[in-house]
């Protein structure tokens, strides 16, 4: 059933940063609360938006805008079309100059857009004021001739990328309901330094940065529903442990407990997080504070317990258990303690990992000697295959609007990571990177 | 196959010693050949001289065989990793003899203590493969506490699939990555 879902508009959010960064609404459009067909959610994925990006216009025709206008264009566009929903249309596929028209909704011939398949058009005019770049953003409806977005920027020139993530995050906005995954960050491990280090990447692999300097094999990167802890684990003290970091102090506590300590795992909204224990004997997961102190054990049962994932309210977790024999996942509810088996074929069903939405969970599956990444709605149980024939593919991580999905593969020959939608399209490589990378893990969206 | 190990280092330190009477006599004539004329007349005092030395020559070989032996021993020990199937940690037939040597060895040894490594191949996942990792180590130390071992005397590590030694993509390499691996401390 193909059920076509009407977003409705809405306008009343904008952002008034702090510091230098400041975003106005520039026109309040009349069409507040009207409802407007953008995507099909079933598969927003299966038709892409045709949208024209063209080059920004310098509005005082100054050295400095005139070297702005092209970069900053591109960085915009590429952002939106990673995010899956949008085809970009070719500038040299454009009937007209369009730095000759306007940028404003009166000054648009709309049509010169519609005939070349355009569906929805941003521009954007650059001004130097003194030291600050003020940026006019428009997002546009073509075939309705109609402002969708308006919104004017003033900020440092360095924050030029700072104002463009806002202004995706508000065309997703407006177009999907949700602000998209725009400001948030991936921490993964990669092994380009001779030891497993955690990195982190904002949501499209630039600014990469080396969060750990242990030398030793550190890996399991979990993010705390703020964004301010990571957890991971390390063996730069012998036996592997996990450490907690606080990434505003860098401050670092460290799980203390005899055996080992597998895949940290925040629960939504507490500063609290599970791991899998050992105590010497056998493996099961554990509650603990976000100093790594004991609350309770989570899971009883003979045989491995391990990686956790929790449901977005908080209330249950997905675990790998195996207490049938072989790997599969489980659902278990904290309050009630029932547990529930989740997936029922093949025997290595391992990493799950519950949507932001809450009714999937992604996991990976091994058979024929292939690992492939796999999505099951809760409800209906019923896996959907997203990754096939291209060396194994593990760790899925959803983006935090559930849109996308990362993970590692090995593809290329070498493990690397990669970004696809939830729907197993657009699959493709997030960076590029000496040595290895593994475990992606997305963060949520992190107010700057 | 394995005890066939045994039976070498029996001889390497058993041979020698029966050898030895022969190897010193050899050494005697030597010394004495070393020496000058003039000194050979000497007599009892330079032969008592020659033959204190072959002794202590030959008590030296024997130390050093015998601490070969030792080494040969202890290598034995740490080079022989034990094997597991895919997904498992139960201790194959093949596994349990070698613990038995290695349960006899540390018992002849006492007191030494050991850190026995679990290790997983590369397929499977991270997490798994690191609590798997430990069920193996930790299953090898449970059968060696039931041969009679102090637990005290063993500790464990998981390093899942961090560590392989064979970095094959074949059935060959990853039954060699599955493995424990005994380390004396």
């Amino acid at each position: 059933m193909l059920k076509r879902v009407w977003i409705r508009n809405m306008m009343r959010r904008f952002f008034i940063g702090g510091g230098l960064l400041v975003g106005l609404l520039i026109v309040a459009p009349h069409m507040v609360n009207a409802e407007i067909k953008y995507f099909d959610l079933t598969n927003p994925f299966l038709r892409k938006i045709p949208m024209a990006v063209p080059v920004f216009q310098s509005l005082g025709r100054n050295p400095t805008e005139m070297g702005q206008v092209t970069p900053y264009s591109d960085e915009l566009m590429a952002m939106l079309e990673f995010s899956g929903y949008f085809k970009m249309l070719d500038r040299g596929s454009y009937l007209h100059d369009a730095q000759t028209s306007g940028i404003t909704q009166n000054s648009i011939n709309f049509q010169n857009w519609t005939t070349v398949g355009a569906e929805l058009l941003i521009t954007g005019g650059l001004r130097m004021e003194g030291e600050q770049l003020v940026s006019e953003l428009r997002l546009f409806d073509t075939f309705k001739s109609k402002l969708l977005i308006g919104k004017r920027y003033r900020g440092r020139i360095e924050d030029r990328r700072e104002v463009a993530k806002r202004f995706c995050s508000e065309v997703l906005l407006v177009l999907t309901g949700q602000p998209g995954f725009f400001d948030s960050q991936l921490a993964f491990v990669s092994n380009g330094s001779g030891h497993k280090e955690i990195y982190t990447c904002e949501f499209d692999g630039k600014n990469v940065r080396q969060v750990t300097k242990k030398r030793s094999i550190t890996s399991f990167p979990a993010w705390s529903s703020t964004g301010r802890h990571l957890a991971y684990t390390s063996f730069d003290r012998g036996p592997v442990q996990i450490i907690i970091k606080d990434l505003k102090t860098m401050g670092e506590s460290r799980v203390r407990y005899k055996g080992v300590q597998i895949a940290p795992a925040w629960v939504p909204n507490r500063f609290q997080l599970t791991a899998t224990l050992s105590r010497g004997g056998d493996q099961e997961i554990y509650l603990l504070t976000g100093k790594g102190k004991m609350i309770k054990r989570l899971t009883n049962s003979r045989g491995i317990d391990v990686d956790a994932s929790w449901s977005p309210d908080g209330k249950k977790i997905a675990f790998v258990s195996k207490r049938s024999g072989r790997p599969q996942i489980y659902i278990k509810a904290i309050e009630t303690g029932r547990v529930q088996r989740l997936t029922f074929e093949g025997n290595y069903n391992t990493q799950p990992c519950w949507s932001p939405k809450g009714n999937l969970i992604a996991y990976s599956s091994m058979a024929q000697g292939e690992i492939n990444i796999f999505v099951m709605d809760i409800e209906r149980n019923d896996p959907i295959q997203l990754t096939f024939n291209q060396g194994d593919n593990e760790a899925p991580s959803w983006s935090p609007d559930g849109s996308l999905i990362a993970f590692s593969t090995t593809r290329e020959g070498k493990s690397r990571i990669y970004v696809m939608t939830a729907y197993g399209t657009d699959q493709r490589r997030l960076m590029t990177m000496p040595g290895e990378q593994f475990h992606p893990r997305w963060s949520p969206n992190i107010p700057q | 196959m394995r005890k066939n190990i045994w039976m070498v280092l029996a001889l390497l330190i058993v041979v020698p010693a029966m050898l030895f009477a022969t190897s010193c006599a050899k050494k005697a004539v030597d010394t004495g050949e070393s020496t000058t004329p003039a000194e050979t007349t000497a007599g009892d005092t330079m032969d008592q001289d020659a033959a204190e030395k072959a002794r202590l020559e030959a008590e030296r070989i024997k130390a050093e065989e015998e601490e070969r032996a030792r080494e040969a021993a202890r290598a034995a020990f740490t080079n022989e990793d034990i094997h597991f199937e895919f997904d498992s940690a139960s201790l194959m037939p093949m596994a349990q003899d070698i613990l038995s040597k290695k349960a006899g060895y540390m018992l002849a040894m006492s007191g030494m203590s050991i850190t026995i490594e679990g290790h997983c191949d590369e397929r499977g996942t991270d997490a798994y493969n690191m609590a798997l990792g430990e069920r193996r180590a930790e299953a090898a130390k449970a059968f060696l506490v039931n041969l009679g071992i102090n637990p005290s005397q063993i500790s464990t590590i998981s390093y899942g699939e961090e560590r392989p030694v064979d970095m094959g993509k074949n059935e060959a390499a990853w039954a060699k990555n599955r493995r424990a691996h005994f380390d004396i401390n």
